[in-house]
């Protein structure tokens, strides 16, 4: 257990780097992080269904939609969540992105492998179809401006103060995804991964198992919409439409399904190239394709399984040396 | 389990992604540095191309030299997304320290920039984004914020008209389903009401639509012609499919729907279609015959709506900035100065009304095919037709009257007359 204890550490470490490093680069660094962080909270749901149960889902960003939304209504038209209100919305969002994939839960559990992902696709698809079509509520394509960020004894128009608060709430997100999947549910959920059947026989209720990952992933969704909302200062269809669920799918898979921080370092990767590198040169979708292409060829397990492979290489030479050094002694 | 070298170099990668911002622009005196936002990548790349062309011609024609200040143009792309557009407009307020943000293409680009502008005291110059609101309704918000453009409505006002003069009694309206597409019909239909008209049908197919096939059978027989609205590619797409499906009925339309931004790689099955919109390539001026060469010469198309609202926007600039003898004047005063202009520009006299948006004229443009300034290939022009001269953004309306109305959407004004 040691080696794990080693990795939380370094994991730690690498929060405090950012926790430290970032208020002290320029704005723009700030804010692109800031965006990186509440978007890594989503990637991170997203692999307890991928990495975790083996559900690849195509519709999540259907309860970041949620989140970000059910924000901008209550701070435009009731001017409610612009104060201490604000953690009620936290609450409420994650509430109500739980209940929608709870209601998506029940029709898309049932299916499995490449089903599953059609039926996801689909529901994410109503998910747009709603924010797109109703514009009385939605404010159709052109999506609702938030005027301000919340005030409650700090100010978060401040973008460090900001920045602060959703790395706090991510690191929060992170230590709690991390404790149920390390929890005997989440050991149950890598079960069904593996063999879902052989979890049926032992006596697991592999549904209900499935349902609870679902609606966890939609709650923890619904809180990355919610400072999603506040981040860019404007929630439209964009943030609900497909290519956003398959962002989430990509940075999963890029930085490793099934280790949660792998899904970070996938977010911060892709943020990094299409955010920032776009500002310098106009290939940077040339390094983006790159980066998957090479990704899928040579690591089928995401940045996440480079250490592995190294290690198996390792051990694929230092035997090759035993051999060697045994060739004298046989001849 | 292992102790693994990623997790060992977890730390310093992010931290270098971090780092790669720690480098800052240095800030030059005599400079003004315009931070552009217009969507190079994505499905309206090609609009986006033109508009920063047309910006860019300017600069090339004035050598970048504005009255003295030494201007620093950057471009940044907002794919055609409103919260990249705000991300991207943060950067170049942010890192870049620009003087004026410039561009945004759709309606909700422009409702996204806006409030940026008003947050960070920052000018914004509106040269393409139309939404009606921004120099109507919620023109108080965004008091930094100065449209060289147009607003949606304006030429569908005029254009209703002329649909009335024409004899045409029913129309049915389809037009992609955004902001923009319900002021420009929604104008359209408030006009050609107001003469007698009547809009029997509208349908609302979603911005960047590929397949029209779902659509076009619906269209109802007794209307005497049919109103478009298009945008990006389904410009393209629209008239072919519906020109398959063997449409007799005359076709008019909003000014993107047959716009110089694709006008070239269209068929002839747009030939005797009607639009509106305050420029064409085809305006018999020696100004802009000139401008059309030049530009076709360097960037191998003829310009269009895009690329002259743009040039026209670096001129409008320009003139400001030279009449204070090359210094940014302050964001409050810039936005004043430009609303005083009154310009002799490519598209005709352009003077700016008090809610900021250009009083100009409004040009009816029939699609034809004709040799024209001396080029030798028969292709498509936006011929005009008839000119409406000085037309504001509330055209034949009582201003006071137009405003208490709400902003035109899927449902105002509301369909009298459909079913």
């Amino acid at each position: 257990m040691k080696s794990q204890h080693i990795k939380v550490l370094i994991v730690v470490a690498a929060l405090a780097a950012i926790a430290i490093i970032v208020p002290n680069t320029n704005s723009f660094v700030i804010l692109l992080t800031t965006r990186a962080l509440a978007f890594s909270i989503l990637v991170m749901s997203l692999d307890i269904l991928l990495g975790y149960t083996g559900l690849p889902s195509l519709g999540q960003a259907a309860y970041l939609g949620v989140g970000a939304y059910l924000t901008a209504i209550l701070a435009t038209r009731y001017q409610f969540g612009l104060g201490y209100d604000f953690w009620l919305v936290v609450v409420l969002g994650i509430l109500f992105a739980a209940a929608l994939a709870a209601i998506f839960g029940l029709l898309a559990i049932r299916a499995t492998g490449v089903y599953f992902l059609m039926i996801t696709l689909a529901l994410g698809q109503c998910a747009w179809g709603l924010a797109y079509r109703w514009n009385s509520l939605t404010g159709g394509d052109n999506g609702i401006n938030l005027r301000a960020r919340p005030k409650f004894g700090i100010d978060l128009a401040n973008e460090v103060t900001f920045f602060y608060l959703v790395f706090v709430l991510f690191a929060v997100s992170l230590l709690l995804m991390y404790t149920l999947v390390r929890s005997p549910f989440g050991r149950s959920l890598a079960g069904i991964r593996e063999r879902e059947l052989r979890m049926k026989i032992l006596g697991y209720n592999t549904w209900l198992h499935k349902y609870i990952a679902f609606i966890i992933a939609g709650g923890f969704g619904g809180l990355a919409g919610v400072l999603w909302a506040h981040t860019a200062g404007i929630v439209s269809p964009e943030n609900v439409v497909l290519t956003t669920s398959v962002d989430a799918l990509l940075m999963a898979v890029l930085g490793g399904a099934g280790t949660l921080v792998g899904g970070v370092i996938g977010a911060f990767i892709v943020f990094g190239l299409r955010e920032y590198l776009s500002t310098l040169v106009p290939w940077w979708q040339y390094a983006l394709g790159a980066v998957y292409v090479l990704t899928i060829l040579y690591l089928p397990t995401g940045l996440m399984g480079i250490p592995e492979r190294l290690r198996q290489r390792r051990a694929a030479t230092g035997n090759r040396e035993d051999v060697k050094k045994m060739a004298p002694v046989t001849s | 389990m292992t102790i693994t070298l990623l997790r060992r170099l977890g730390p310093p990668l992010l931290g270098g992604v971090v780092a790669l911002g720690l480098t800052l622009p240095s800030n030059a005196a005599e400079e003004l540095r315009i931070g552009y936002v217009a969507p190079t990548t994505g499905i309206f790349a090609q609009v986006g191309k033109d508009m920063v062309d047309g910006f860019q011609s300017y600069l090339d024609e004035v050598n970048s030299d504005f009255g003295g200040a030494k201007v620093k143009f950057i471009v940044e792309d907002e794919q055609a997304k409103p919260d990249t557009a705000v991300t991207r407009a943060k950067k170049l307020i942010l890192q870049d320290k620009v003087h004026m943000l410039v561009g945004g293409l759709l309606a909700s680009s422009g409702y996204a920039l806006a409030p940026v502008s008003t947050a960070d005291k920052t000018v914004y110059v509106v040269p393409v984004s139309a939404a009606d609101d921004l120099t109507q309704r919620d023109l108080a918000k965004y008091p930094y914020m100065v449209r060289t453009g147009w607003s949606s409505s304006q030429p569908s006002h005029p254009f209703g008209q002329w649909a009335c003069d024409q004899g045409y009694k029913k129309i049915v309206a389809i037009g992609a389903d955004y902001a923009f597409g319900y002021e420009v019909i929604g104008g359209f239909q408030r006009a050609f009401e107001a003469c007698g008209g009547q809009i029997i049908q509208k349908i609302w197919p979603p911005i960047g639509t590929k397949d029209f096939g779902p659509y076009i059978p619906t269209i109802r027989q007794d209307a005497d012609a049919i109103f478009t609205l298009m945008v990006g590619p389904m410009s393209l797409q629209f008239p072919k499919q519906l020109a398959a499906a063997g449409n007799k009925k005359p076709v008019i339309g909003g000014g993107t729907s047959y716009d110089e931004f694709v006008l070239p790689s269209m068929g002839d099955e747009v030939i005797g279609h009607v639009s509106a919109l305050q420029y064409s390539a085809a305006l018999e001026t020696p100004k802009n015959e000139a401008f059309v060469k030049k530009y076709r010469a360097k960037y191998g198309k003829v310009p269009s709506y895009y690329s002259e609202t743009n040039y026209t926007t670096a001129q409008m600039i320009h003139e400001v900035i030279k009449n204070n003898k090359g210094n940014f004047p302050g964001a409050e005063e810039f936005v004043k100065q430009v609303a005083a202009l009154k310009l002799d520009t490519l598209r005709g006299p352009v003077t700016i009304d008090e809610m900021r948006n250009p009083v100009q004229n409004i040009y009816i443009k029939k699609v034809e095919k004709k040799k024209m300034f001396g080029y030798d290939k028969e292709e498509l022009w936006n011929t005009v037709i008839k000119t409406y001269p000085n037309v504001s953004q509330f055209g034949q309306f009582n201003k006071d009257e137009f405003l208490k109305t709400p902003v035109y959407s899927r449902d105002f004004p509301p369909c009298k007359f459909c079913n």
